[in-house]
């Protein structure tokens, strides 16, 4: 049986990868709470800082290696920049936030 | 932003939903749900309804779709993002459909939550068109006997009918179940149902006594070893299906040692506006002795979340009794569910009885060795009827006369 678990990053998400939003699910700015939120039946989660940045670039055509590049090249001080937002896609993977397309 | 928030603390701030659906770690409060209860009339009448059982009252004086619009609108400014449209039965009003579009214009999350009963191909249509998120259907049993008996109704095939017809639109299945003695024996059976119906979300809902399920607990609570093995079913059948289907079980609290963490708090996330226009920060606080609601006819929203006595009456830990008020873990819970605390002690501000802890917990052990007594639990049920409410309105105790209110 498969292992539904989340499994380490490099693993997981390849740079060739490309997501989507979860059916169901909607990805919005929230300007009461000045932050980005995914909304789902029964619940939502609110996105921080960083993690709606990457979000907001999940369209269904960028592959994780266009948005990882686009965001070295958006925030070019951040250190090991990189392993946070593999970080970011595999735990939004992992709970079923967004999808694979490819 | 700023460069670090792309740091390390980016994945640890993703906060995840927690079970009642909203974040429960913010600073401030906001009322992110908004719970929209349009009507209290139904066609169904179950047992375990959480609706004050002289709902009655509240049947000919609704607000008109005006009315709710206004309360959408101001809730939305306020920060409110999830809306939940219920009741009663939210489609025995006609203007579900215009408060829908509103719903979507306005950019929040909507969910119908419904028996069924009035949705037809006409009027889903028009939710599809008018941008109305997810329907939330409630189910419960895989016995056609079950489900009429306990919903007093003959509404067996047509919960099935909705079911397909809520997929066929392409909206997520979301199936709500209430759990109590006369189905829990089935779980295995209704999760199987519900992955054949194609069900994205599961609530495996244990009745929480309130309302009607309060009246009719020692006929509906089933026994702790049922609960664990109900629940035992639920974690392999979780393993087995994966994210495919995800499966909430809402742990009864009558047998744990701690109370619930009601509504998240006090006024924290959740504002329900109810069918004659009370603001209520949860389901049944109507109940609570010395209390003046708010009610949108007279206020507007931001004055009932920000500054009504009602909603700031038990924010915060400062209105807490002992054991609580010293209680290393009253963060935790904040002292559990002040309804259930007055309905059961007769005291609002004493810790839930639920509490291993509480003084009052004696209450909550013999509630449970009530609902095996059989001579207790073989009286009748008493279903959500017009016709019960009005004799409870009318001031009529029958078995409600060891509570403190009207549950």
């Amino acid at each position: 049986m498969e292992n539904l678990e989340v499994k380490p990053a490099e693993q997981t998400i390849q740079h060739a990868d490309i997501f989507a939003i979860a059916l169901h699910h909607r990805f919005q700015w929230e300007e009461a709470q000045q932050s980005y939120v995914i909304l789902f039946p029964e619940g939502m989660v609110k996105l921080h800082g960083g993690a709606g940045e990457v979000i907001k670039r999940v369209d269904g055509k960028a592959s994780v290696g266009n948005i990882v590049a686009e965001l070295k090249a958006a925030f070019p001080d951040a250190a090991n920049i990189e392993a946070d937002i593999i970080g970011m896609f595999d735990m939004a993977y992992g709970k079923a936030w967004i999808r694979k397309l490819n | 932003m700023t460069q670090n928030s792309l740091g390390d603390s980016a994945v640890q701030m993703a906060v995840h939903a927690q079970n009642n659906g909203v974040a429960a770690n913010i600073t401030h409060t906001q009322p992110l749900w908004l719970l929209a209860e349009v009507t209290y009339r139904c066609p169904l009448h179950c047992a375990f309804c959480y609706n004050p059982t002289d709902y009655d009252k509240h049947t000919q004086n609704e607000l008109s779709t005006e009315q709710w619009i206004q309360a959408l609108r101001d809730a939305r400014k306020m920060g409110a993002i999830q809306l939940g449209i219920s009741g009663g039965e939210p489609l025995l009003r006609d203007d579900i459909e215009d408060i829908v579009i509103e719903a979507k214009k306005l950019g929040y999350y909507s969910n119908l939550i419904t028996s069924g009963v009035g949705l037809t191909e006409k009027r889903i249509q028009a939710f599809k068109d008018g941008g109305l998120d997810h329907i939330q259907l409630s189910m419960h049993d895989i016995t056609e006997e079950i489900n009429n008996f306990i919903t007093n109704t003959k509404t067996f095939e047509l919960k099935k009918k909705v079911a397909a017809m809520i997929k066929n639109h392409g909206y997520p299945m979301v199936l709500n179940v209430v759990i109590h003695r006369y189905n829990i024996g089935h779980i295995k059976e209704i999760l199987e149902m519900a992955e054949a119906l194609g069900a994205d979300y599961v609530e495996l809902a244990n009745t929480q006594y309130y309302g009607w399920s309060l009246v009719n607990r020692s006929q509906l609570m089933p026994l702790k070893e049922q609960i664990d093995e109900a629940e035992r079913i639920t974690n392999e059948f979780r393993q087995k299906v994966g994210n495919k289907m995800k499966i909430f079980f809402v742990v009864p609290d009558y047998f744990g040692d701690r109370p619930k963490k009601c509504m998240n708090g006090w006024g924290e996330v959740f504002m329900i506006v109810t069918a004659n226009g009370d603001v209520l920060p949860c389901h049944s606080a109507r109940v609570l002795p010395n209390m003046q609601f708010p009610n949108v006819r007279e206020h507007g929203l931001e004055y009932a979340w920000k500054e009504s006595p009602a909603f700031n009456k038990y924010r915060g830990t400062a209105w807490m009794k002992g054991p609580c008020v010293t209680c290393p873990e009253k963060m935790n819970d904040l002292a559990g569910c002040r309804c259930q605390a007055f309905l059961l002690s007769g005291d609002a501000e004493s810790a839930d009885p639920v509490c291993s802890l509480s003084p009052n917990h004696h209450l909550i052990e013999k509630a449970i060795e009530d609902s095996k007594n059989p001579v207790l639990a073989s009286q009748p049920i008493i279903f959500r009827t017009d016709k019960n409410s009005k004799k409870y309105a009318a001031g009529d105790k029958e078995r409600v006369e060891e509570f403190h209110a009207l549950p």
